[in-house]
């Protein structure tokens, strides 16, 4: 099981968590579980084929675009962090 | 017992003595002027660094880490030298020679010295607790006092920016903003007050700026950065920018245009209770559009006045930044460049990510497919 971050712009679609848990031995099964338990929030990362481009995802630090994509494996206990860009400065 | 005379003399028997022209021929020597501050200030010999002798045993191996380099001591005359080459025989540096005759004779046979900057009375003063830092010293002070930052934003973000760069003694500091202050401001911009209500930002800022630490120039820009006028603000020669725009089209019209002329920005953003902070340095490491390749649709792109902040979110962030761009202008630490810090205020957390650069970027990579500004709709007003 590992714990996925839910950023604040996200928090709706997850009921208002500020994290959530999901299982997956690789980031598209990871997503695919995500996606089963919070359909909202799986939308707005995951379009069911990949991540969508505006958000990013990173396992243990790392973002799964450059480290290996949707089949990279997940640890048990992972940290998932979802980041869509933010624009505040005021 | 030996008497000064005898002791000198025994020293100068032990240690190696060079002329000038023999101390230039040494390959890849350090050159050290051990002499006091009061002498130093007078001229030194170009390129020495100085560590007056009472802290020369205490102090050369941090400046001085390779022992196996020729170090060319001097001071006056050449006689505190001799003992100082001495000691650093003693510490295991492999050749430390005495220039013979010292600076006086080096300056009386016409040969190239330099004069010093140093600090007035009166910065040394107010500044003391920076020159007190070996990282920073005199020295990096002068660099701050000569440093151009220039703020997108005097908002949330820019006005913590601007307070602590102005009393870190940051020469220049440039301000771009177009909005007048209101009072759903004061909440979290500590740059404007009541007395600056409805007054330009940037004249509000100034004034802020200017009421503490008169060293520094401030350059207003009242004017939103657009494709238009961001060649025009930049060509004013700034070296870091500090981004605190609340927008996405800026930012990425500011990234476009940072990795162009390759000056680093110093990001910063907040929502709510959350703040992201990194440093884009063109080439070295990632830039916004690495990170994030297009802006997010509409939906996903919440503004301050829609979304909230916590007053003191940007305060913490807005510093974080501050202290990016000091150690950038600096040259000192290392810097969040690759690494994005994410700052949970409610679990008081920080939390960080890899960002590495992307060869498809559209910007900065192999083969850039973007190349002149691009004009994104705006969709995230305040």
């Amino acid at each position: 099981m590992s714990v996925v971050r839910v950023p604040p712009v996200l928090r709706e679609e997850a009921g208002g968590a500020r994290q959530v848990e999901a299982t997956g031995t690789t980031v598209r099964e990871l997503l695919e579980d995500l996606a089963g338990r919070l359909p909202a929030l799986g939308a707005k990362v995951y379009d069911g084929a990949d991540i969508r481009p505006y958000v990013n995802v990173y396992v243990d630090g790392e973002d799964v675009r450059t480290s290996g994509g949707l089949d990279a494996p997940v640890r048990e206990n992972a940290t998932v962090v979802l980041l869509p860009a933010m624009a505040g400065g005021r | 017992m030996a008497s000064y005379r005898e002791l000198l003399q025994q020293t100068k028997a032990e240690v190696e003595e060079v002329d000038a022209r023999e101390a230039q021929e040494l390959d890849g020597a350090v050159w050290v002027d051990v002499r006091r501050h009061d002498e130093w200030d007078e001229g030194y010999i170009p390129g020495a660094i100085h560590i007056p002798r009472g802290s020369l045993e205490s102090r050369i191996e941090s400046r001085v880490p390779d022992r196996t380099a020729p170090v060319v001591l001097y001071c006056a005359t050449g006689e505190r030298s001799a003992f100082a080459a001495k000691s650093l025989a003693e510490l295991g540096y492999e050749r430390p020679v005495s220039l013979a005759g010292g600076f006086v004779d080096w300056k009386r046979n016409g040969r190239e010295i330099t004069l010093p900057r140093s600090l007035s009375p009166e910065r040394r003063a107010r500044y003391s607790r920076h020159i007190l830092i070996p990282e920073i010293g005199e020295e990096g002070q002068l660099k701050l006092l000569d440093s151009r930052i220039l703020l997108l934003g005097a908002g949330g973000l820019g006005s913590p920016a601007a307070l602590y760069l102005a009393a870190a003694g940051v020469g220049h500091i440039g301000i771009v903003d177009a909005d007048i202050v209101d009072e759903s401001n004061l909440q979290r911009q500590i740059a404007h007050s009541l007395n600056t209500l409805g007054s330009p930002k940037v004249d509000s800022a100034k004034r802020t700026i200017e009421a503490l630490n008169p060293d520094v120039e401030v350059t207003t820009y009242r004017e939103r950065l657009t494709s238009e006028n961001i060649d025009a603000i930049l060509d004013d020669g700034w070296e870091i920018i500090v981004d605190g725009a609340d927008n996405f089209p800026t930012r990425y019209l500011l990234n476009d245009a940072s990795v162009w002329r390759g000056i680093p920005i110093v990001h910063g953003s907040i929502y709510r209770f959350e703040g992201q902070v990194t440093v884009f340095d063109p080439h070295a490491g990632p830039c916004y559009r690495c990170l994030f390749p297009e802006p997010p649709p509409v939906e996903l792109a919440p503004s301050c006045s829609e979304g909230g902040v916590l007053g003191v979110l940007p305060g913490i962030v807005g510093t974080l930044q501050t202290n990016e761009a000091l150690k950038l202008a600096l040259g000192i630490g290392d810097p969040l460049v690759g690494r994005l810090l994410l700052f949970d205020a409610l679990a008081t957390e920080f939390h960080e990510v890899h960002v590495n650069r992307n060869p498809n970027c559209p910007v900065c990579g192999e083969n850039p497919t973007i190349t002149e500004y691009v004009d994104y709709v705006e969709f995230c007003a305040r």
